[in-house]
């Protein structure tokens, strides 16, 4: 009988032995890849529900979808843009290329790295399912005010109550792992300032990880009591306060924004020196300033609550607050600018989408400081503006760094080159779709058009159309993206070990592909050596 | 090895324990939100208590205006509304106004009317001498009465503020049920 046991275990169903390696795995590469293509399909998912969208917006009036059901494309767009595609797409990249950036081995705690990421996926089978259900999915934007969300919520608000919960948890963990591996598995040598800026970004936004996501379990705690077991936190019948729920919302929330964009900085860091084949400028001052913007971060929540009948004084505080962090955000695109100053540039892929993050996240940067002026804000709140403002820090911040980065690193996942005349095409396509989207944005919300509502005034039909018909050739450009990581995936020119002619750094000293196990001994590192 | 095992150890404890004080931090805001409103009036929340002391020397020389509003929370069957829309009124000196309510309903309501003031920060300087906010109102089926609110604005409401607002929220209680809510009121 055991022989029998034992045949039976060799000769295993081929899905099955792919099941559950994939399934069991505790390799960071393995955990890292699962990472990207989970937040891939979801950003594709999230893209759709954008699409159903923008198609509603195109004209005036209500043509394809119930104002309810418009609704909830805004607010499953939301969730699943924020949780869904760009923190995972961070961390799969951070698993990946962090252990092999600092000389470990892999990931500190690699089961509790499993763990993480297999909570995501039902996370958001809970959260996307509400699609489907009765009463429909949660209809009240991602920021899921009360009462909007407590005592106005649809049914399936529980659902995403519990998603959310699911995927904080997978937050904390994974950076907890982070933080973990940081300190504690660099090779010899690696000390912290000598590591790679891509490492020290992870490294802030794993803190803030840490410190906000329970905030918003917290909120989301709060809201499930108020729902059903009769508390009232955010209800002024029982003594409570709806515009406090704001407040905890966005002491998580302001937070939350940097933690989608300073993976994206590191991204940016990487990459500019390997194309400009110049160290990066200013190394210190880019840490410094990535831990000052991080800190600043938790003292300027008020901003997105101006006209909640806040007194001048608050007021003012968030508003110089967030005037400040023009400054160290200031310091690193001068920085990125210095590197690039008299280096000998090229262009491929992975440079210009790094090129385009900092041209257009630097417009997305102005906006907001538009918008963090008190007595302008009262104009802009709740505009259109504001939605070309955060898609101009989101869109060219986080996706264009996310896309930088799977260019750059791509030939070291796979061993092959991507097809560079392709992934120009995917560059500028995406680039014209992002500002034909976005860019008439801000003059319909300066123009008064408000944000969230599925129908519009006629005057504002024109700057519309263009924004819909921007927003289905992005979307068409990542089809195009989907389908050059498939082909460079599949085979194409064998990637060299450096890859790039200016890359530094440990992981363009292990072989392309990279071996499932690299470091097992710790590499040793020159005395200067590159960042 | 081991020593490396017992740093990772206490790193990932450190990081669970702030995991876990930050979702207390969370709870924590709650109450300091309160206490801050409370001590700086931002939220609109009156002091509360009634102010027996007589009001100093009014000032002469200004006249603030006082517009009364009345709302009925969702599913309340009242009829609520100010019998005066507004009043002019001078710092220090007291004043009494009215407000109508009735019970649409067929059957006994008790009710609990909630203060807000805006701008928040004129809260702390509306003082209440008598109000119906102070107790729960029980009307039965079809009644109807007024409701007097006795108070004064204190002379030192910053020179800024020449209007503000008094708004009524009327929720549905159970009788002598929510303590908490009169409590804090």
């Amino acid at each position: 009988m055991s022989t029998h046991v034992h045949t039976e275990a060799k000769s295993r169903h081929p899905l099955l032995r792919f099941a559950s390696r994939w399934l069991m795995t505790t390799n960071h590469k393995e955990i890292g890849t699962l990472y990207l293509w989970l937040s891939f399909l979801l950003f594709f998912i999230a893209g759709a529900l954008a699409m159903g969208i923008r198609a509603e917006l195109a004209q005036p009036g209500i043509q394809l979808v119930e104002p309810d059901f418009y609704n909830q494309l805004v607010t499953m767009h939301g969730l699943v843009m924020v949780f869904g595609a760009v923190m995972p797409a961070f961390v799969g990249l951070a698993n990946w290329m962090i252990p092999m950036m600092i000389g470990a081995p892999d990931m500190a705690l690699p089961r509790l790295n499993n763990f993480s990421f297999w909570i995501l996926p039902f996370a958001f089978t809970l959260l996307l399912s509400s699609l489907f259900m009765e009463g429909g999915a949660p209809n009240f934007g991602w920021t899921f005010y009360a009462p909007l969300s407590t005592t106005y919520g649809p049914p399936s608000t529980d659902f995403f109550i519990v998603g959310v919960h699911m995927m904080g948890i997978s937050s904390i963990l994974g950076a907890i792992n982070i933080i973990v591996t940081i300190f504690n598995l660099r090779a010899p040598g690696m000390t912290l300032m000598k590591m790679p800026l891509f490492v020290w970004t992870w490294l802030i936004t794993a803190f803030l990880l840490i410190m906000v996501m329970p905030v918003l379990a917290g909120a989301v705690t709060m809201m499930l009591t108020d729902r059903h077991f009769g508390t009232s936190f955010f209800d002024a019948s029982g003594g409570g306060d709806p515009v406090m729920f704001q407040h905890i919302f966005w002491f998580f929330g302001h937070p939350e924004v940097y933690i989608m964009i300073l993976p994206g900085f590191g991204i940016a860091s990487q990459i500019i020196p390997t194309f400009a084949r110049k160290k990066l400028f200013g190394y210190h001052s880019m840490v410094y300033a990535t831990v000052s913007i991080a800190m600043l971060s938790f003292v300027v929540w008020g901003h997105h609550m101006f006209t909640t009948g806040m007194p001048l004084a608050t007021e003012l505080f968030f508003m110089y607050a967030t005037m400040l962090i023009a400054v160290p955000t200031g310091v690193k695109v001068f920085n990125w600018v210095a590197t690039m100053w008299r280096g000998s540039m090229t262009f491929e892929t992975p440079m210009l989408f790094a090129i385009g993050f900092v041209m257009m996240f630097t417009i997305g940067g102005f906006s907001g400081l538009m918008l963090a002026l008190v007595p302008a804000d009262f104009q802009y709140h709740d505009t259109f503006f504001v939605v070309a403002h955060f898609h101009y820090v989101l869109y060219p911040g986080a996706i264009f760094g996310t896309m930088a980065a799977v260019y750059y690193w791509l030939p070291k996942w796979t061993g092959h080159m991507y097809d560079e005349r392709l992934g120009k095409i995917h560059f500028w396509a995406a680039t014209i779709g992002v500002n034909l989207t976005f860019f008439p944005m801000h003059f319909s919300g300066l123009a008064g058009m408000p944000r969230r509502i599925v129908d519009y005034s006629l005057q504002f039909a024109d700057f519309n159309l263009l924004s819909s018909i921007g927003a289905m050739l992005l979307g068409l450009t990542q089809i195009l993206f989907l389908y050059i990581v498939i082909k460079t995936i599949r085979g194409g020119k064998k990637a060299t070990t450096q890859v790039w002619e200016g890359a530094e750094g440990l992981e363009w000293t292990v072989p392309s592909p990279a071996p499932r196990h690299t470091f097992e001994t710790p590499p040793v590192i020159d005395h200067d050596q590159a960042h | 090895m081991s020593k490396t095992d017992n740093r990772l150890r206490r790193h990932t404890g450190l990081l669970l324990v702030l995991a876990v004080g930050m979702f207390g931090f969370a709870y924590a805001l709650v109450p300091l939100y309160e206490t801050f409103c409370e001590l700086t009036g931002l939220n609109g929340k009156t002091a509360g208590q009634t102010v027996y002391s007589a009001p100093q020397s009014p000032a002469e020389d200004r006249q603030v205006r006082i517009q009364f509003l009345a709302h009925v929370s969702r599913g309340m069957p009242w009829e609520f509304r100010p019998t005066e829309g507004q009043l002019l009124v001078q710092p220090g000196i007291l004043y009494t106004t009215e407000f109508y309510v009735r019970n649409r309903a067929g059957q006994a309501i008790t009710g609990q009317a909630v203060p807000s003031v805006t701008p928040g920060q004129a809260a702390l300087y509306l003082n209440k001498v008598e109000c119906f906010c102070f107790t729960q109102q029980l009307l039965q089926a079809g009644e109807e009465m007024l409701m007097a609110v006795t108070f004064f604005v204190d002379p030192g409401l910053p020179e800024e503020i020449n209007t503000l607002s008094l708004s009524y929220t009327v929720f549905r209680v159970e009788p002598l049920q929510a303590p908490e809510v009169v409590k804090s009121l």
